[in-house]
């Protein structure tokens, strides 16, 4: 199935805001007092959640981690309800109780996000497993970092959702680190996509910075899986241009191949081919631009008007009554 | 009225409620084709009964089974999961913990995750401390958890019925060793409140706080004691969390003597917690120290007279009520 240029613009649109969102917020880290707590970014990583999410319908679920922004911008989640729980407020998509770490959106099918490195893979079986009991027409996707394929529960979830024939769509954004190890430094094999042979399900390895590429992927898994062919293993190359989190100096990343992959931008790549086939003018790209940067400047005004919420809602939504 | 064993009980709650509701599915290791198939046993027959489609037979996985049940729960569904042995519950650990427990709070109440987790504990069988270690208080101590652990067959039905039905999560602790103790079971539909204990015995000299298996041992002491003109009156708590603090303290408040007895090891053991809740809100009340009894602070042993002497019995339990008269 060829891309309409409708779709290209919206996965267009979708890493603009996040790299806008992501970039304020590392602008906001370094001013004292602003925002309490971890930050950890996405930025260049942008056309995986773009393109993964171009490619769900309203009715699948994605179960997201700690790098989420990106995944969330792109499911269609409120800038103004996210920016407002990543600054501790009332009006937070969680009432300030997740932070920026932990960001649910049910509203949007991101049902919960958990930053237990691996803890997404057997939630996302159990997710698959409720949509093929249901006999729904969805699917799950789980994203996960290159680092998160050495959790135990990886083996034990994606044999699971293999043997059951699950419709997850497992997405592994291999950003070339897992904290402070490169990827030859946790991993003994070559590709992660290859680790979808012992699980009897496909696996692929895409170019994580072509949002279209990701989007072509992801279509035909979610094909695979609705046709009861079960799950698939994507792994979308990419790169982290910040440090694990805001506070990290990042003296492992050499500064050659950061500047490297920066020549490689998701965003300037997609833009850039949207020009060269004059589906997109100079003036329409400063438009997009100029749209992001207002719903970013007004979900970080919403967030600061924000009230903060009072210490005795802590004690609030542990228990279902 | 029938005599069930524990296993025969909660069988025979899991049938009606699967009958009840489509959405409830079970999963764990040989829960439906198992290396334990006996009449006795909670699962038995509910494959024939339900099919493959909702009783799964899972791999050996206990993170992927409880993350299912997270999942599933999250997605719709009401699963009912179980843990063989109650030691295996750290394999699944996170996904009760870190993911069962807290994500509807992180969601900031906007998700709910009904599922039970059925874990079947004690020692008893020779099996050693990689197969019988209660571990009910690590489970208690997270807030997000329900923790119900029924002592007679009849308080199982019940109380699974309403762990069922209800939108938290759920870890049912079974005492493998009530699945052997038939004891009456009403038939048909009924419910027991979570977060309410049972006063099983009532007495006016001295209140025993027990649970699960330990039952049997508190009355049977309460039984030899009865004989010596000593009145013990012995609180069930079915659940430890929420914990029924009023029926505990009204109680102590009534007889002035506390004796808390459990099969799990002393420290940081649950009976702490029943402990500390008395000398915080009826100190006034005691007439003397309080006493634990429980399991010495050893992995479960597998030589018969060395389980022996782990397992709690009903000569403690008179030798530290005496202690207190």
């Amino acid at each position: 199935m060829s891309i309409s240029t409708q779709t290209k613009l919206d996965m267009l649109r979708a890493m603009l805001l996040a790299r806008q969102f992501e970039e304020t917020l590392t602008e906001l880290c370094r001013q004292p007092g602003k925002i309490h707590g971890m930050m950890i970014l996405a930025t260049g990583q942008e056309a995986v959640g773009a393109g993964v999410c171009a490619a769900l319908s309203p009715e699948d679920v994605i179960l997201t981690n700690h790098r989420s922004h990106h995944h969330l911008l792109a499911r269609g989640a409120d800038p103004k309800a996210l920016m407002a729980e990543i600054f501790g407020r009332r009006t937070g998509c969680n009432k300030g109780k997740s932070g920026t770490l932990h960001l649910a959106v049910p509203e949007v099918n991101a049902l919960c996000t958990t930053t237990i490195v691996g803890g997404g893979f057997p939630i996302a079986t159990g997710l698959g497993f409720a949509q093929q009991y249901q006999k729904q027409e969805a699917v799950t996707v789980c994203f996960f970092g290159d680092g998160a394929t050495s959790e135990g529960s990886f083996h034990e979830a994606l044999n699971l959702a293999g043997l059951w024939r699950l419709p997850v769509i497992f997405v592994c954004e291999n950003n070339g680190y897992a904290a402070a190890q490169s990827y030859a430094e946790h991993t003994p094999v070559e590709s992660l996509a290859a680790r979808a042979d012992a699980y009897g399900m496909p696996g692929e390895c895409v170019d994580g910075n072509d949002a279209p590429s990701v989007l072509e992927a992801t279509r035909r898994a979610r094909e695979r899986a609705l046709a009861g062919d079960g799950p698939t293993l994507i792994e979308c190359m990419t790169y982290r241009w910040r440090g694990h989190g805001e506070t990290d100096p990042q003296h492992y990343q050499p500064a050659e191949e950061i500047a490297a992959w920066k020549a490689r931008c998701p965003i300037a790549r997609l833009s850039g081919s949207l020009r060269t086939s004059g589906e997109l003018s100079d003036a329409e790209l400063e438009d997009l631009r100029a749209s992001a940067a207002a719903i970013v400047t007004e979900a970080v005004r919403f967030a600061e008007e924000s009230p903060w919420p009072e210490p005795e809602e802590a004690l609030d939504d542990v228990w279902a009554e | 009225m029938q005599m069930l064993g524990m296993g025969q009980a909660v069988n025979q709650a899991l049938r009606e409620e699967m009958q009840r509701d489509s959405r409830i599915f079970l999963a764990g290791e040989g829960i439906g084709v198992g290396i334990h198939d006996s009449p006795m046993m909670p699962t038995y027959g509910l494959l024939e009964a339900f099919g493959p489609e909702r009783v799964k037979d899972t791999p050996v996985s206990e993170a992927a089974i409880a993350g299912l049940a997270v999942g599933a729960a999250a997605g719709g569904l009401r699963p009912v999961v179980e843990v063989m042995f109650n030691p295996f519950f750290t394999l699944a650990s996170d996904m009760i913990v870190n993911h069962a427990a807290k994500l509807r709070y992180l969601s900031g109440g906007k998700t709910s995750f009904p599922l039970v987790v059925r874990i079947k504990s004690g020692a008893g069988f020779g099996a050693g401390c990689q197969h019988s270690h209660n571990l009910e208080a690590w489970v208690a101590h997270c807030p997000g958890l329900k923790v119900v652990m029924p002592a007679t067959p009849a308080d199982a039905k019940g109380l699974l019925k309403s762990a069922i039905r209800d939108d938290n999560p759920v870890v049912f602790i079974e005492d493998m060793g009530l699945y052997f103790a038939p004891a009456e079971v009403p038939e048909g539909d009924y419910s027991i409140p979570i977060g309410k204990a049972d006063i099983k015995r009532p007495g006016t000299d001295v209140t025993l706080v027990t649970w699960s298996k330990m039952l049997g041992v508190a009355m049977k002491a309460a039984d030899q004691l009865a004989c010596e003109g000593v009145d013990v009156e012995i609180v069930d708590l079915r659940t430890l969390t929420p914990l029924d603090t009023e029926t505990i303290l009204s109680s102590v408040r009534k007889t002035g003597r506390l004796v808390v007895l459990h099969e799990a090891n002393r420290t940081g053991g649950f009976g702490g917690e029943i402990a500390a809740l008395v000398m915080e809100q009826a100190f006034d009340a005691l007439k003397a120290p309080l006493r634990r009894v429980t399991g010495p602070d050893i992995p479960v042993p597998a030589s018969p007279p060395l389980e022996r002497f782990y397992i709690p019995d009903a000569g403690q339990v008179i030798a530290a009520i005496k202690e207190l008269l």
